[in-house]
């Protein structure tokens, strides 16, 4: 042995369970005993878009077999909650006077079986009057009618009341050569995780909730959760089983969950609660959801000397996350890789009678991105210049010390242009584009489109640090404690390597505790790309101060010197340096100091100094169908740099699923509303999630430049995958397509919409 | 997501499922291999109050060679036509496209009586039968009869079928050697189609059949007759739509499919004419 098991392809702990008896989700809590009994609560969620709630009539339906309780917002005494990030926009956890968009609950529906709970919902009668639905971003921005009347106006945020200045138009790119315009929408899509929400909720005998949550972030719904039930936070017990996806989706606690506590008191039994399928693709926060107006200016030489965007954010019908995703992270991000010295962007948050935007995967950044990729595409294209080469002419060149670039963002380190020289070269990118040459002047149907982004991203920018802490048992194995909450990265196996490398104990001897808030109070949960260089490293760091006071342990009981104790990690045991022959294992000092009334455990919260940004370059290659408009992704190569890299399987994981997030949303996925207001998609028939089926298989590049920000030199990988793929992906199949005279298509880039632009470009 | 309630009788031959029926009447229905009404009773479209379960009918499930064509059972499994070698070898083009019907899990589960009998016009299977002058033999009360393909399919998920009468066979005439293609086009693998055809040819004659173009599945005649007539395909893959009325949905605009179902007939009668 010896030798570092940090950088190796190492399995999956958490796997052999996954694949044999499954996860153990909200749902599956069948067994629990605090949970014995416990009723179903169902929602009645408004039809309507937009409407004012005249009266609610539950008579027929609490007649109705195995119906325990029905509850409006007033029968719950529900007060006006205000935004975290507007107060002046108020509303309550069921709605009571306005509705504000088809999925909002309106009653809950209390049922001894589930069942019984939906047989109810068709006898619960709401009556509305109704109000004209705001669906399009800039009428609700241009309407008199506003969704919450105390806000004055529909937009809910904008950047200049936070004191920056309004863009300036035409005038800006008055001495640029060349200026091209655009306007891009990207699109809302629904995250659509493979585990729909569920909670549970159960008073104990000592006035505790205990509450389970199927959430990103257990130690953040502790305070919603107390303020919902009126009770201080150290009677709240969160606890999260396993997650299956999040994608952002599920960072925050919704009304349907907070209201879990008060109706379980109102009814005294414990009540539990999941979603359908249906209910969760309206009611679930979605994500994206930005209109993008571009202007871009520069010479033809090909630098690109002005850059301009108006961010319009959907914000849906409530303040929620995605209100500030927008000035806080397309903005910050709206100058890419490139250094452009003239940027002006003011993004403008409005709220519609749609479902609420949150964060989800990538969370700002990839609009930020998919915009000035798409700006770059159409400069080259203006200019008659290979799209690569117009990116290498502006990229910023590599840095090791902090780039602070004209909007104001300091990335940490990056080498943008060997992340591209690597796409290409791996790629084939001049054999590609000889191939796409000859199926030109062929002729063919089918024509080649080959995409090319660069992109730079924030990771672990949510947070200042994390808890963590290492506990050996009796037995010598070790328990991690960590703030982190893994619903599907992997964290079993990488926090198990991290503690493995500082202890020696091997990692099947190691496990990991997470999302139980009695147990682990302080955390910062998942999101943002931020576990492995908070979470692990807070691991990394506490496991080394284990090691330290294991070392104190053996010193006392070894009767040396603390400073001669080494630790052989190959037998995860102790010494003194130059007697080897006699030990002490990592049980023994467990068993020792619980024999004089202690633990062998630490914990702390380590800190670190602020987000780093991990860069690289995406090379898509599609084929498009020119008759029939139909895309078929080819090959993707992902050269994506999330410094040093702690297990390339897990790395690999994360690249491949957010390349297929990423491509769904160039390619397949939009949820739609008519102009009522009503959800044509809400279900998986209807709305495009991409399957296997869709996708090339993808092609890894490694690229490793550490980062100074943290002991592991690690930046985040989550969202990397689905902020560069999808700009490539667009990219492709208008490059395809671009003889023909097409310049733009939105996104998704269905069949019909290239199909459209080839016809129209005719 | 969970359907309304609803009681369930398990019929255990043709016979006993259609005194079922008429004991039940109209909101009773046959449940076979639930893969179209099961979604529709879960979202709440349909919500019969009793499902007469005919899947486990098993000397309904068969595949024979009966001289002319091949007869089917009507609760045979896409998974079985589709490998099939007395079909694979005898109607090749209907082997195939049961290959096409979803996922493998739908093709085990759903059978070809289903897929029929509830006229669904974005489902592959009636209009590939359709196109291949398939007869259907329905059982009532009052015995047996047989409905041409042509003749069936009355409106969007609306068929001649009565009430009572279920549906036990599908005559599918050999395909003698024709040409054929069956061309699916979709967003992702394992959806409907947006657009489909179903089409043979052996020498003047042919047989092509749309796929979601309409309220019922569509033959398109037209296009046969130019081609008996001596037109070329590109011509007449022109008149595709002609006997068509697409409806435009969140996948395509009623143009879109118009011309989608040019160009995949041309397509289809270039792979079936070569
Ligand atoms: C995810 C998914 C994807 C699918 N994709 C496709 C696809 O791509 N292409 C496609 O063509 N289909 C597709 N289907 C539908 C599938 O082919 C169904 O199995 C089929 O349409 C119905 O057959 P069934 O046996 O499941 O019928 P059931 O759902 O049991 O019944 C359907 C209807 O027909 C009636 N019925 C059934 N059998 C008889 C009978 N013998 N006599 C009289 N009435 C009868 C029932 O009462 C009911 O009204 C898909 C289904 C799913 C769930």
């Amino acid at each position: 042995m010896g030798g570092s098991i940090l950088g190796n392809r190492v399995l999956r702990k958490e796997d052999p369970k996954f694949l044999t008896e499954g996860g153990k989700y909200v749902d599956d809590l069948l067994d629990e005993p605090l949970l014995a009994n416990a009723l179903h609560v169902t929602y009645a969620r408004s039809t309507v878009a937009h409407g004012k709630i005249n009266s609610i009539d539950v008579s027929e339906a609490s007649q109705m077999d195995g119906i325990v309780a029905i509850f409006t917002g007033a029968d719950l005494d529900l007060q006006q909650v205000p935004s975290a990030f507007n107060p002046m926009a108020t509303r309550t956890l069921l709605a009571t006077d306005k509705v504000r968009y088809v999925g909002e609950p309106v009653v809950a529906i209390v049922s001894e079986t589930r069942s019984q709970g939906e047989d109810a919902l068709d006898a619960i009668i709401i009556d509305y009057d109704v109000l004209p639905a705001l669906i399009d971003l800039e009428k609700a921005m241009a309407s008199d009618l506003h969704l919450y009347e105390a806000c004055g106006s529909n937009v809910v945020f904008d950047t200049m009341v936070l004191g920056l200045p309004d863009n300036t138009g035409e005038a800006y790119f008055a001495d640029c050569e060349v200026v091209v315009k655009g306007r891009f929408m990207n699109q809302r899509v629904a995250p659509c995780p493979l585990e729909v929400r569920g909670a549970a909720a159960s008073w104990g005998e000592n006035g505790r909730l205990t509450q389970w949550l199927s959430t990103q972030h257990a130690q953040g719904a502790v305070a919603p959760i107390a303020a919902a039930n009126g009770v201080e936070e150290a009677l709240i017990h969160v606890k999260t089983p396993d997650v299956g996806g999040g994608f952002g989706a599920k960072i925050g606690a919704y009304p349907e969950e907070l209201l879990l506590g008060p109706i379980a008191k109102r009814v005294g039994k414990p009540v539990r609660w999941r979603e359908t399928r249906s209910e969760s693709m309206v009611a679930l926060g979605h994500g994206r959801a930005q209109l993008q107006y571009v202007t871009i200016g520069g010479n033809r030489s090909g630098k690109v000397t002005h850059y301009q965007l108006w961010a319009i954010q959907d914000s849906g019908a409530w303040v929620d996350m995605g209100t500030i995703l927008a000035p806080f992270m397309t903005r910050p991000m709206s100058s890419g890789v490139y250094d452009i010295p003239n940027i002006e962007c003011r993004t403008t948050s409005v709220v519609t009678n749609t479902t609420p935007i949150v964060a989800y995967r990538g969370a700002g950044r990839p609009e930020a991105t998919a915009a000035i990729e798409r700006a770059m595409d159409m400069f080259a294209a203006k200019i008659g210049m290979d799209p690569a080469e117009v990116r290498r002419i502006n990229l910023i060149p590599k840095f090791l010390e902090p780039h602070t670039t004209v909007v104001g963002q300091t990335y940490d380190v990056g080498d943008y242009e060997t992340s591209l020289n690597k796409a290409l070269e791996v790629s084939d990118y001049a054999g590609w584009r000889e191939k796409q040459k000859a199926a030109r002047a062929r002729g063919d149907v089918k024509q080649l489109g080959i995409g090319v982004s660069i992109y730079v991203e924030i990771t672990g920018g949510v947070g200042n640090g994390e808890a963590a802490k290492v506990e050996i048992l009796d037995n010598g194995h070790a328990l991690i404690y960590t703030g982190t909450s893994p619903h599907g990265q992997g964290h079993a196996t990488a926090w198990a390597m991290l503690a493995s490398e500082q202890t020696g104990i091997p990692m099947e001897k190691i496990d990991l505790v997470w999302g139980d808030t009695d147990l682990v109070p302080v955390g910062t949960g998942t999101m943002g790309s931020r576990s492995l260089q908070q979470g692990g490293n807070a691991v990394f760091a506490v496991s080394a101060e284990l090691v330290n006071k294991a070392k104190a342990v053996a010193a006392r009981l070894l009767e040396a010197n603390e400073a001669d104790i080494v630790l052989d990690k190959d037998s995860a045991a102790f010494h003194v340096a130059g007697t080897p022959a006699l030990t002490k294992t990592w049980s023994e000092l467990a068993q020792a100091e619980k024999s004089v009334g202690g633990a062998l455990s630490h914990s702390d919260v380590i800190g670190v100094t602020g987000a780093t940004f991990p860069f690289g370059a995406h090379v898509a290659i599609v084929e498009v169908d020119t008759e029939t408009g139909k895309v078929t992704h080819l090959r993707h190569f992902a050269c994506d740099d999330a410094g040093r890299v702690l297990n390339p399987l897990l790395l690999e994981g994360q690249i491949h699923g957010g390349v297929a997030q990423g491509t769904a949303q160039a390619l397949l996925e939009e949820v739609v509303y008519d102009t009522d207001g009503n959800p044509t998609t809400s279900n998986l028939m209807d709305y495009a999630f991409i399957s296997a089926a869709e996708l090339p298989s993808i092609d890894v590049i490694h690229m490793e430049t550490p980062t100074p920000l943290n002991l592991l030199g690690a930046k985040g990988i989550g969202e990397s995958g689905t902020i560069g793929s999808t700009p490539a992906v667009q990219s492709a199949v208008i490059d395809a397509v671009s003889h023909l005279g097409v310049d733009h298509i939105d996104m998704p880039t269905t069949p019909q919409r290239v199909w459209e632009a080839i016809v129209a470009a005719n | 997501m969970l359907p309304a309630p609803f009681d369930y009788k398990r019929a255990s031959s043709a016979a006993e499922a259609i005194s079922l029926i008429s004991e039940y009447g109209g909101d009773a229905k046959f449940l076979a291999g639930g893969h179209s009404l099961l979604p529709l009773m879960k979202l709440r479209l349909a919500a019969p109050s009793v499902l007469i379960d005919i899947a486990r009918i098993t000397d309904l499930s068969y595949i024979k060679d009966a001289g002319n064509h091949i007869a089917i059972g009507a609760l045979t499994r896409h998974h079985d036509v589709e490998f099939s070698s007395v079909i694979k070898q005898h109607v090749p083009l209907l082997a195939h496209a049961a290959g096409y019907v979803g996922s493998p899990q739908v093709r085990h589960r759903g059978t070809i009586g289903g897929s029929i009998a509830h006229a669904d016009p974005a489902s592959d299977l009636p209009a590939t039968t359709l196109a291949l002058g398939a007869t259907y033999v329905v059982q009532g009360p009052n015995g047996t009869r047989e409905i041409a393909a042509s003749n069936f399919y009355k409106g969007f998920l609306e068929s001649d079928l009565a009430e009572d009468e279920m549906l036990t066979e599908i005559r599918v005439p050999k395909m003698q050697g024709a040409g054929w293609s069956f061309q699916k086009f979709n967003r992702r693998a394992q959806d409907w189609a947006i657009v489909g055809v179903a089409a043979w040819r052996r020498g003047t004659e042919s047989g092509v059949a749309l796929v979601n173009m309409d309220s019922t599945p569509v033959l398109a005649t037209g296009v046969s007759a130019a081609l008996a007539s001596g037109s070329s395909i590109v011509e007449a893959s022109q008149l595709a739509a002609e006997q068509a009325n697409p409806s435009g949905d969140n996948n395509a605009s009623a143009e879109y499919r118009k011309h989608l179902s040019k160009v995949l007939v041309r397509r289809a009668l270039e792979t079936a004419s070569a």
